[in-house]
């Protein structure tokens, strides 16, 4: 089977075991919703910048339990049925898009809950539309991965979080600056330089992962 | 001995840094007066740390083309010793930044980036205690070393120089060469260079060393 076709069927039977598994995914959606509630609690006065951190931090932890699961959840003896019927880049590439599309619904429910609780400061919407649908493809391809590599060793759930924040921060960092930008209403053209740098760090965790896969998945 | 000159050269190298780099000539510049002899120690031991990891990164991968238990050794006590000597960068920067910035620590891009990369090699060495089977615990660190140095790299580098920063050589801030690291200087910060990169190697060395009487003797 190609690789391309390969990855299709493997995509449809993640979005259908999602499916057939509701728990799940509400959860998240619920998870979502409770976290930035007990932020619109906390917060009374936010000023951007907070606004802005308060919103990264919510999705950062959001999309590490979302992501977490990809591998951590999956049992021994599905994993050994992949082994024989599928490639190690077919699964990853599936896992990756599958909690793309993922991360993307969560962060547009995110911020849309946000923005109704907290109220929007964003002035250019569509630059932190873009900053946001970026951050979180750039985050659900390294968590999968760090999941991949988490769901390896004793005690998985701990070393999940210790694992993937120093890794996701160059990315979160950049992420963050750039919606900053966005809610001051800032011109594309000053952050066309921070965008390349996303493009650029998703580009080389997108590639390591798919190049090391293959050397985690057997066991 | 001609196995071993490496480790002379090292040695007289660390004393001629430390000897001379007290007492030898600088320029006097405002603020940084007589604590820029600490360029003879922060600068190379980070240095040293890059080129540990570096190496560290380049034995995983060659462990994970030939699966070979030696190379394991060498890529983790590589990371452990550049962790150390990262450490060593921190607490000499953090009494320069105390000298001169005036605060042990600032919110500064190139200091956090520094303390991030750390961190992922702590979750390194954390992930490694956290396999119990050894071939496993091979593969799977080797690949997360592997991931996390390109990322420890963007870190670095990449990310200090895109804003401001008061740290030399970042975010529009010349570096040292520039102006004020005259030839005087050279003379001692090169041989500082090598002579702290060979203390690592020579520290590593003897933990592999360790390492492998150790798996021998749990082998028998």
């Amino acid at each position: 089977m190609s690789l391309g076709k390969e990855v299709k069927v493997l995509l449809r039977k993640e979005l259908l075991t999602e499916w057939r598994q509701r728990y799940a995914i509400n959860g998240m959606l619920l998870y979502v919703v409770s976290s930035v509630f007990v932020a619109f609690l906390s917060f009374h006065v936010v000023n951007p910048s907070s606004w802005n951190a308060l919103f990264w931090i919510i999705m950062l932890f959001t999309s590490v339990s979302a992501v977490a699961k990809s591998f951590i959840g999956e049992s021994k003896g599905r994993m050994l049925y992949y082994y024989t019927i599928a490639s190690p880049q077919g699964v990853m590439l599936a896992k990756m898009i599958y909690n793309t599309l993922l991360m993307l619904a969560l962060s547009i429910l995110c911020l849309s809950v946000y923005c109704m609780l907290i109220g929007n400061l964003v002035t250019n919407i569509w630059a932190f539309a873009l900053a946001a649908a970026l951050g979180s493809m750039g985050m659900a391809g390294c968590f999968t991965m760090v999941s991949a590599i988490a769901s390896k060793a004793n005690n998985s759930h701990v070393l999940m979080p210790i694992l993937s924040f120093p890794v996701i921060l160059p990315l979160l960092l950049v992420t963050i600056r750039v919606s900053k930008k966005a809610i001051d209403g800032l011109d594309f053209s000053t952050f066309m330089m921070d965008f390349m740098v996303i493009f650029f760090i998703n580009f080389i965790i997108t590639a390591l992962a798919y190049i090391l896969f293959p050397f985690i998945w057997k066991d | 001995m001609q196995k071993h000159w490496w480790k002379l050269v090292g040695v007289v190298a660390l004393y001629y840094t430390i000897f001379r780099g007290f007492t030898g000539e600088i320029p006097q510049l405002p603020i940084l007066e007589e604590s820029i002899r600490n360029l003879y120690f922060h600068v190379p031991m980070w240095f040293g740390m890059l080129l540990l990891l570096l190496a560290s990164t380049v034995y995983s991968i060659k462990y994970l083309g030939k699966n070979n238990p030696e190379h394991d050794i060498i890529a983790s006590e590589l990371a452990y010793t550049g962790i150390f000597f990262g450490i060593l960068g921190i607490c000499t920067g953090m009494i320069w930044a105390k000298n001169t910035w005036g605060t042990w620590w600032t919110n500064d891009p190139k200091l956090n980036s520094a303390a991030i990369g750390m961190l992922m090699y702590f979750a390194y060495a954390i992930l490694r205690d956290a396999i119990d089977d050894s071939e496993k615990k091979a593969r799977i660190s080797a690949v997360y070393n592997i991931f996390a140095f390109p990322v420890f790299v963007v870190l670095i580098f990449v990310l200090p120089r895109l804003t401001a920063s008061l740290h030399p050589g970042n975010g529009g801030n010349p570096g040292f060469n520039q102006y004020d690291l005259d030839n005087n200087m050279r003379l001692i910060f090169y041989p500082a260079v090598m002579g702290w990169t060979i203390l690592g190697i020579w520290i590593a060395n003897l933990r592999i060393r360790i390492k492998k009487v150790e798996k021998i003797i749990n082998e028998n």
